[in-house]
This record gives C-alpha cells, structure tokens and sequence, in this order.
C-alpha cells in the first residue's frame, strides 16, 4: 500500500510518501503565491525522490491550510487530526502534542490510538506563533536559527516585554535595545513571554506525558527548554519536526483505503 | 473531542468549546446565535457535530457576543437550547 | 472656568484646554515611552497656546492606557465615558459612539444625559486599530493620509483573510507579488477592519445618532465602509483624535461645578 500526504501551509509545503511502515520519501518547500504551485512542487519532489510518479498513489490525503486545492488527493483532514496521527507514529506513547508553525499554534491531545481527545488552535495572533520569532530576529538582527540559543546566554537579566501584541512588543524591544540592555536579555524576555503563552495553550486542553513538539518551533531550543521547565515534562521531538502533518495525512490515507477495500 | 475554537490575543482569551462526543448534530445551537457563529459539519471521524464557521474563529470576540458577558442573560441561548451539554464559553 | 482634558493613549498624548463651552487649544504629542513626561508635554504645548497658566486650570482629567501616569494633580475617567461626553460636546444627538484608537476600539451606547448604557472594547490588540491600518500603510509605502482616498478607487473585491496586523501585512505583500493593485488591496483591508469593528458595534446596539471617533475616523474609506455596513450616517468631529480629550476636559467641568 502506498500513499501520499500533503500538508499546505502558509510558509511551506510538505508531501511524504508513505509505503506500508516506511517513509520512502518526503519534501519540503517554502510556499508559492498561488497554493496549486506549491502542491505541485511539493508532490514532485517527493516522487522524485521516491522514484515514483502520482499513478502510483494508492491514496492521496491532503491537509493544512491548502487542504482544499489538492487536485489529486481523494480526501481532506484538518491539520489537528494530521497531527495527532503523526506524532503518534513516531512516539506511540504521545498524548500532549505542540505544534508551531510561522502562523499558528496548535495543543494537543490525543489516546494511545492518535485519535484526538481535545485541542486548541490559535492562529489568530502572530503572538502566539512562529512569526512573532521572525520579527523579533530581524528587528535584533540575529539569524532566527540562533534566536533560541541566544536566548538562554542571559548577561545581566530577562528584560520583560509586556507587550502581547507584536506590533507593540516591536516598539518596546526596540527601545530596549537603543537603552543599552543585550540583544541576548531583550529575545530572553520575548521567548519567555511567548513560552508562557504557549504553555497556557497547553493547560487549556491539559498536560499529559508524552510530550511531543512538532513544527518549526522544535527546533528552537529557546522555547523547547522553557516549556520544559514550565511543564516539568522533556518534549520529545521528530527527526524532521515539519513533515509530522504530512505524514499524519499519509496514514489518514492508509485508513481509508482499507476501509474502501473492506467495503 | 473538545475542540476549542477561537484565539488568545493581547485583548483576551475567546474560545467557544464544543464536546463533539456529546454533540448529537441537533442544529438548536446554529438556529439560535443571533450572530450565525455556528455550524453543523461532519469532522475528521464523520460525525456531523457543531463547530465555529472557518470565517469567524479569527475574529470571534468581535462576532460572537460572548455567553458570559450577553447572551446568558437573553431569552435563549446557545446554552440553553442544548440538550447535551456540548457548548460552553471561555467569555 | 478653564479645564484640561489629557487622552494618554498607547501612541500619542492629547490635551485639550476647555474655556466654558469652548475648546480653546490642544497639542498632540508621541507618547514615547513614558506616559508620565508626554503629558507633561502635552499640558504644557496646550496650556501655552491658549495664553494661559497651569495653575489658572480649575481641574484635570485624565484617560487612555496611561491615565494613571500624570505629573500632575487631577481624576480619572474612563476611555468609553470621555469618548461619550467628547462626542455628546459636538453633538448632543450622539448615543452611540465608535472609537478607533491606535491600540484599542471601543463602541459605547448611551442617554441624553451622557450616562453609558453599554459598551464592548478590544485592547491591546491591533487588529481593530488604526495601528493595523498603519502597519499596511507602511508595507505599501504610503502615509496614513493617502490610503483612505486610495481605497475607494479599488477595482476588485479582494477578501482579506488575517485578522491580525502582522499577519496582514504578509497576506498584503504576497498580493502586492501576485500583481494586485494597491487600491484594491487597501479597500480590502479597510472592509475587513469595518467588518470586525461592526461586529463589535453590533453587539453594544446601534442607536441614531452614531459618532466615529479617534484617530481611525480620519480615514475616509473606514468611514464609508462602516457607513454601509451600519446602514446610517456616521458622525465625525473636527479633529476626531482629539475627542477623547475634549470629553475629559467636560468630565473636569462637571466634577468641578458638581463641588
């Protein structure tokens, strides 16, 4: 059985081709202006990859915000769902998922089957998501990619940002900043401010071991070390933290093939 | 599932959280809402519960008068109407 | 009698000197970072405009985010009651009343009498604010000024699906990439803020007449959105910024008499 999922979303799109327990191949792409590009490119590369082409596609699921314009998917499954289904097949024991991506924040929760039991989605606010990092590392100057780290080399002391907002948060750390305090002690308070948030996500569908984080934001170490300290739980984390959705999808397929197959 | 709809900003925290497991697809919800918030659509797992309308979630405080803050103390509610004690509000 | 209004709100400070019924200076400034000295700035612009002395002021009032932050000795009133008495000083007709700030928006119903009846507010967010207008205005390279009549030469319909200013602005440039011109996308944005600003309205009730307040009032395409939507005329004073200011400014006159 070989199937395929494609998660869209607003910075990149994933596919991943899934043959019976093995990941034979995935892609992941920064996104197009028009969503039917980026399906495209993202599918090919990962045929490509796989030495595949779309015929041989058992079933093709699609999910993220680009859910509804994949041609070739013969079902959608919101991301929630794709998440939890994901997870689950790289940590079986998971039952609390975080996952962040540049637009959105998801938490949530999940039976020992990666059926979802409760969750939370905000991607309303980029205060609550990985854009807020973004802004925050081209107002400092600082790589995103050291963003985290740099957050945990504190010189003198966290400076607050009480500013939820990003476009004020902006202001504020920028006036810190012309005030003489370390760019490292500046992000110090934005990664604390945007853990806490994050973590009253969580609280809000409940904390239970294991913790897996998923998205663009495992791979800051800034924030993984202080919700860990905030959840007194250690997040486990996938070997490519993005393609989690796609790979859901790609089992979400499994699903329903044999469910065709049994009818 | 609980599934929570709506957002965390610098003004507050708005979820409107729906029990799919107890929600039986009866629609009362979706009549009642002065506001048309609500929704019957089949989820991931093909049972026909209520949700938010996609267009709305993001701007839900402005949308949604809140259950706490108005329509608890009108004449029906979201609440009210339902059986199953699926709804509730974060405000 | 010689009041002072002062509106310390997230981006600028105003102060306001009333003579009677009569609004005699104002002086708006950047609130910066501290509350505290922009105020100071600002009494001070408008109390020396107006020839007069601070210590010939019979009372101060004060509102906005930074109320409690004054260096000088005065009340406080709420952002919605200043906004309700400013708008009722130019048009006793008001009772309902839309304020557009640059980090908050508020909406507030009221009597004849000036007495609030109801009111809904978004803050510190600026998803219903003037700031989301600046922030696109910038991203398209352009001042708070121009956008407001550049919206209404829109040629298409564009839906705006970011509710959040940062968001926006992303959701803007990648239209700006797909080729869309600026007029469209600026109608776009101004429709989806009347639309949430609506909704906000919406739930408070929306009586006859209806008074558009704040910074956000001076943009003429916000204003005919939200026209359409309510279905009404909206009302805006001269210097619609300043009326939060002018409304402490009564507040002082009315506690002042009221001794």
């Amino acid at each position: 059985m070989i199937t395929a999922g494609v998660d869209i979303g607003s910075l990149t799109g994933k596919a991943l081709i899934l043959e019976d327990n093995n990941i034979v191949a995935w892609s992941l792409i920064p996104t197009n202006p028009d969503s039917s590009v980026t399906v495209q490119r993202a599918m090919d590369a990962a045929l490509e990859k796989a030495h595949m082409s779309l015929d041989d596609l058992d079933y093709v699921v699609s999910t993220g915000y680009g859910r509804l314009v994949v041609p070739f998917a013969q079902r959608n499954v919101t991301e929630i769902s794709c998440h939890a289904k994901g997870a689950h097949w790289f940590f079986p024991e998971v039952r609390t998922i975080l996952d962040m991506g540049g637009q959105d924040c998801k938490a949530i929760r999940c039976d020992d089957t990666g059926k979802v039991t409760n969750f939370a989605m905000n991607d309303k606010c980029a205060a609550g998501a990985g854009r807020s990092m973004e802004v925050m590392a081209d107002l400092l100057q600082v790589p995103l990619d050291d963003l985290g780290e740099l957050s945990l080399q504190i010189v003198d002391a966290m400076v607050p940002i009480s500013n939820t907002c990003v476009v004020f948060a902006k202001s504020e750390a920028l006036s810190h900043l012309r005030r003489g305090k370390h760019r490292s002690d500046i992000l110090a308070g934005v990664c604390e401010a945007l853990a806490t948030r994050v973590h009253s996500l969580m609280q809000r569908v409940g904390i239970e071991s294991e913790f897996v984080i998923s998205g663009g934001i495992a791979k800051n170490i800034g924030i993984v070390k202080r919700l860990t300290d905030k959840t007194g739980l250690t997040p486990r984390i996938s070997f490519e933290p993005q393609v989690v959705g796609a790979l859901g999808a790609a089992l979400f397929a499994q699903e329903s093939l044999r469910r065709e197959q049994q009818a | 599932m609980i599934a929570h709809y709506g957002y965390a900003d610098g003004s507050g925290e708005y979820y409107i959280i729906i029990d799919t497991d107890r929600c039986n697809g009866c629609e009362e919800c979706v009549k009642v809402c002065p506001q048309g918030v609500l929704e019957v659509a089949l989820d991931d797992y093909d049972k026909a519960v209520a949700r938010v309308k996609e267009d709305v979630v993001k701007s839900i405080h402005f949308v949604c008068w809140g259950y706490h803050r108005r329509c608890a103390s009108e004449e029906s509610n979201c609440h009210a109407v339902c059986s199953q004690d699926a709804i509730s509000h974060t405000w | 009698m010689l009041t002072v209004g002062v509106d310390i709100g997230s981006l600028t400070t105003k102060a306001v000197v009333l003579e009677d019924s009569k609004v005699i200076a104002h002086e708006l400034v950047l609130t910066g970072e501290s509350s505290r000295e922009a105020a100071a700035r600002a009494v001070q612009g408008a109390t020396s405009v107006a020839g007069v002395d601070i210590g010939d002021v019979a009372r101060f009032v004060s509102t906005g985010a930074g109320k409690s932050e004054t260096p000088y000795e005065g009340d406080q009133a709420t952002e919605v009651l200043s906004a309700v008495r400013g708008a009722l000083f130019y048009y006793p007709s008001a009772r309902t009343v839309i304020d557009m700030g640059a980090e908050s928006v508020r909406v507030a119903r009221c009597g004849a009498n000036g007495r609030v009846v109801d009111f809904g507010t978004n803050d510190k967010c600026a998803s219903g604010t003037g700031t989301f207008l600046d922030t696109i205005a910038k991203a398209l390279e352009l001042t708070a000024e121009d956008i407001g009549p550049l919206s209404l030469q829109a040629k298409e319909d564009i839906l705006i699906t970011a509710t959040c200013a940062v968001f926006a602005e992303s959701e803007v440039v990648g239209l700006i990439a797909q080729g869309k011109d600026k007029a469209s996308i600026l109608n776009g944005i101004t429709r989806s803020i009347a639309s949430r600003v609506y909704g906000l309205a919406n739930r408070v009730g929306i009586n006859k007449d209806v008074i558009f307040i704040g910074g956000g009032a001076e943009n003429i395409g916000l204003r005919k959105s939200l026209e359409s939507l309510i279905k009404q005329e909206l009302l805006v004073p001269p210097d619609p910024q300043l009326t939060g200011a002018v409304g402490a400014a009564v507040i002082a006159q009315e506690k002042s008499k009221a001794q």
